[in-house]
């Protein structure tokens, strides 16, 4: 199979960035969308042009480090998958792919197809922790039973990825399902309900602070999830917020 | 020379007797102390925590965007834990006893039975945190069977344990990070290990988004840096998993112990193409309901090959169950060493299947049935058709393994539901590293080695669901107390500075070898060296090696690497960001560690566990072990600035409570 690629070149930070076109040749159907990214670097290599940098590590869709905008959807088309996990089989022979990277203002562009994700990781130091120390005499492990269906829930909801998708997909740019996702695994286990409050006010304002935008109950974040996290989730958040606030403390 | 520093005593007792006797460092001295943590998976990100929560100030470090992409997330099965929930016989001792079979008799007793008195520990600190793992309808915690063991103690969280146990290391290191007790730096990658008067005290890191070389002092360093399965190019690990943070330790006195004992993994998607990047693992929990199959007959085989027959077409007669027949006891969980090498031999006699013939069948055509018959009972439904059993059976499984399942379908565009998976062994896992005594600290003093990293546990042949109880058993429960040994030497020591001749040298060393790949005006990419290192890896220190064979290799690789540095392109520049500049660098540690993996593996004169030499095989392609002449550790030191140079130490392991024997699992 041949493609006609374009992909957003930007060599810095502070660059200004362009569109460049590249043709691919010589891809099979079996391969990942990435080892077809792979081949144009190998060909670029060839011809002493600078390889298209891009986040990816596992390529499994489990570590949650590629970040592309495939012709306008985040980790291009299909549900429920990344970009590694996206096959050329999905692409017809001869057609024109466009690869951003993922855009919002709390993303900044570091090379390419590379954004700053640490927003994310800020959020998380916020609050998306149980404050237990490392201790050998820690309870039981079978000490609290947890209801299946709310142990089912919160796993579901811990499988967040924290790939950014939601974000880059949201015309709000807003990452109200990423912290969702963290406030309600935890709000649904009772390992996480004593610090619950202070958890979602704490979330929530450090979110802000980064910049994401607010949630206009689109729901275009629950369709490009990679996870299919629900937005189930941001009611969940929305609703631990609203009492956290009220509460007296 | 080489002294594992294992504490007296009955082995039951040493770890409790060495916690109530170790130095202690006191509060407001840890406060004074540094410590530098290379890696942030279960390892890293544990030890990390832990030690700030101590009270030490730590530096971590990731060349990933975030510490919770670390590869620990792509684990799939579960964790081991002796808790005994299932009532089925388990216990510390049977657990240790596993390990150190499964391992075929070559890791360090105390160190194992440590392990394996930590494992249940970790569970509790893990829910403790809020890890959901997989729960029964009473509400209380679920386990799974994985290989080589007849009792079921995998605890796990779908097909995903490794991501949530690594969200909850996580969770630990950002609670810290908040704290200001660790500082993290991510996209980041060690580049140069710092000996200060014989003392690991710092290392030179390249600063990936800037391209700046930093110099990060400490009073210690932990290398939780994973394993070098990508020296094969094609593994289950992920891209960016190298070997260079333990190479430079290596290059700097570490030694290197049982480099070729490498596990490959039984049940990963097959090879597809030549642009293949990377191999894609299928959890061994899968083993538990799948069943492993060829056909009885080449004929079949060839017609299946051809696209002229499809599995489901065979009669159950006309099926090879290979594994139940030759290992009746333990069926489809045996170890992952026995199941590749099972494999292999069908699909090197003509049975394999997919169009390259390397591949065998993971079917769980009779699972569908067992539990859509457990279903039809449980909901009281009488004479339900077969094709409701099969639909209600294939809702359990989807419970259990859909994540899998998925993950299968979207790589081969197959669905697994319908017929059964195609599956062929894969480099996964590297049980040697880093040799480390007892307190998992290297031959540099002040350098420690965790999780992957390290040699210790494993043996030849590490068992399913016991990396993510290593690594979080280094990390949270062994180093917070092995540390002090070395640091209550160090309360009096002080900032180390960063502006030493030490310092200066190994950054101005590891610019120079940037600047030459820069300069080098060749052709080739990296990709294409490290692909050529790959296919000599694999076809002579792979699944079965031979002395010829090995000997050939380090000399194809010596060539290899001439030609490398001759040949290699590498564009951009180096006060940038430039992925194909760190690559080369991985590459270069790995072209040397190849050669280092082949020697050793010649000089290891038997078979064991993960390391098959076709001279030493039974009548019926056992393995056969030397334990005369063999029971000891290998630990390679570097000498004169060529891997080929390297000289051989020996751990001699003493066995006191297990009795060697041949491992048997029929």
């Amino acid at each position: 199979m041949n493609f006609t690629i374009n992909v957003w070149r930007q060599s810095g930070p502070e660059a200004k960035g362009r569109i460049e076109t590249y043709p691919v040749s010589g891809i099979s159907d079996h391969m990942s969308f990435l080892e077809m990214i792979d081949v144009l670097n190998e060909q670029l290599i060839n011809q002493d042009i600078e390889p298209v940098v891009f986040d990816h590590d596992c390529r499994e869709g489990i570590c949650g480090s590629c970040s592309m905008f495939i012709n306008g959807e985040a980790h291009g088309p299909g549900r429920s998958i990344t970009t590694c996990q996206l096959h050329m089989r999905e692409f017809k022979d001869g057609e024109t792919i466009t690869i951003e990277p993922f855009r919002a203002k709390a993303f900044p562009i570091i090379k390419d197809l590379m954004v700053d994700r640490s927003s994310l990781d800020r959020i998380i130091q916020s609050g998306g922790f149980v404050s237990v120390n490392t201790a050998g005499k820690q309870p039981d492990a079978n000490a609290i039973p947890i209801e299946k269906a709310d142990a089912d829930a919160a796993f579901d909801a811990a499988t967040c990825i924290g790939c950014g998708a939601c974000v880059a997909t949201c015309k709000n740019a807003s990452a109200m399902l990423f912290v969702g996702a963290k406030v309600s695994q935890f709000a649904l286990l009772p390992q996480g309900k004593i610090e619950a409050e202070d958890r979602v006010l704490n979330m929530v304002n450090q979110m802000d602070l980064e910049g994401f935008g607010n949630c206009t109950n689109t729901g275009a974040c629950e369709v490009e999830c990679p996870k299919g996290i629900s937005l189930e989730t941001i009611a969940r958040m929305n609703r631990e917020f609203l009492s956290a606030s009220l509460s007296s403390k | 020379m080489l002294d594992s520093k294992i504490p007296k005593g009955a082995l039951a007792d040493k770890w409790t007797d060495y916690k109530s006797s170790v130095p202690l460092v006191s509060p407001a001295n840890k406060r004074a102390i540094e410590i530098i943590v290379i890696g942030t998976g279960l390892a890293g990100s544990s030890a990390a925590a832990s030690l700030a929560e101590l009270g030490y100030k730590v530096k971590a470090f990731c060349f990933q965007d975030s510490p919770r992409r670390a590869h620990s997330i792509a684990a799939q099965g579960g964790i081991n834990a002796a808790k005994n929930y299932q009532n089925d016989g388990d216990s510390v001792h049977r657990l240790f006893y596993d390990t150190i079979k499964g391992g075929d008799y070559r890791s360090r007793e105390a160190n194992v039975h440590r392990l394996a008195e930590c494992s249940t520990d970790i569970i509790d600190q893990c829910v403790a945190q809020g890890v959901p793992f997989a729960r029964e309808y009473g509400g209380l915690l679920d386990n799974r069977s994985f290989g080589g063991v007849q009792v079921s103690r995998t605890f796990y969280a779908k097909g995903q344990t490794g991501q949530q146990l690594l969200l909850g290391a996580y969770s630990a290191l950002s609670r810290q990070v908040a704290k200001g007790n660790v500082t993290m730096h991510t996209r980041h990658e060690m580049v140069e290990l710092v000996k200060v008067d014989g003392k690991a005290r710092g290392i030179i890191a390249r600063d990936l988004v800037s391209g700046e070389l930093e110099r990060h002092s400490g009073h210690a360093v932990l290398l939780c840096t994973g394993g070098y399965s990508n020296v094969f190019f094609l593994s289950t690990n992920a891209m960016m998993s190298n070997v260079t943070a333990a190479w430079k330790a290596h290059r700097k006195g570490a030694y290197m112990a049982n480099p070729c004992f490498t596990q490959i993994h039984p049940t990963c998607i097959p090879v597809s193409g030549e642009s293949q990047s990377k191999l894609t693992l299928m959890s061994e929990s899968l083993r538990n309901d799948g069943r492993i199959w060829v056909p009885k007959h080449k004929k079949d085989a060839e017609a299946i090959r051809s696209g002229k027959l499809k599995a489901t077409d065979l009669k159950e007669a006309d099926r090879d169950y290979y594994l139940e027949r030759r290992y009746p006891a333990f069926g489809n969980l045996v170890p992952r060493d026995v199941a590749s090498r099972a494999a292999k031999e069908r699909c090197d006699e003509g049975y394999g299947v997919n169009a390259t013939g390397q591949a065998v069948y993971l079917d769980f055509a009779a699972a569908f049935m067992r539990y859509g018959q457990e279903e039809a009972n449980v909901k009281g439904i009488n004479n339900p058709s077969q094709d409701e059993l099969r639909s209600m059976g294939e809702k359990v499984i989807e419970n259990k393994y859909g994540n899998l399942f998925q993950m299968y379908e979207k790589i081969t565009a197959d669905n697994p539901y319908q017929t059964p998976m195609m599956i062929f062994p894969a480099v996964h896992y590297t049980m040697g590293g880093m040799w480390v005594d007892y307190d998992l600290m290297t031959t540099v003093p002040g350098l420690f080695a965790l999780g992957e990293a390290n040699f210790s546990d494993h043996g030849a042949n590490r068992l399913g669901a016991s990396a993510l109880m290593q690594g979080l058993a280094d990390g949270y429960f062994v180093i917070p107390y092995t540390i002090g040994n070395f640091l209550s030497q160090d309360i009096r020591t002080g900032a180390i500075a960063t502006d030493s001749p030490e310092f200066v040298e190994a950054e101005q060393v590891a610019r120079d070898r940037m600047e030459a790949f820069l300069n080098n005006k060749g052709t080739q990419s990296v990709d294409s060296f490290h692909k050529a290192l790959g296919k000599i890896m694999w076809a002579k220190c792979g699944m079965a090696r031979n002395a010829e064979d090995l000997k050939s290799a380090a000399a194809e690789i010596r060539e290899l690497r001439d030609s490398f540095y001759k040949n290699v392109r590498v564009t951009g520049t180096m006060n940038s960001m430039n992925p194909e500049l760190d690559k080369a660098g991985r590459v270069a540690d790995f072209m040397e560690l190849g050669e280092l993996m082949c020697m050793d593996a010649l000089a290891r004169e038997e078979s064991c566990g993960g390391h098959f030499r076709t001279e030493y095989q039974s009548e019926d392609g056992e393995a056969l072990r030397q334990d005369d002449s063999m029971t000891f550790v290998s630990a390679w030191e570097f000498k004169g600035n060529d891997p080929g140079k390297a000289t051989l130490h020996k751990e001699d392991l003493a066995f006191e409570s297990v009795e060697l024997k041949t491992r048997s699992y029929k």
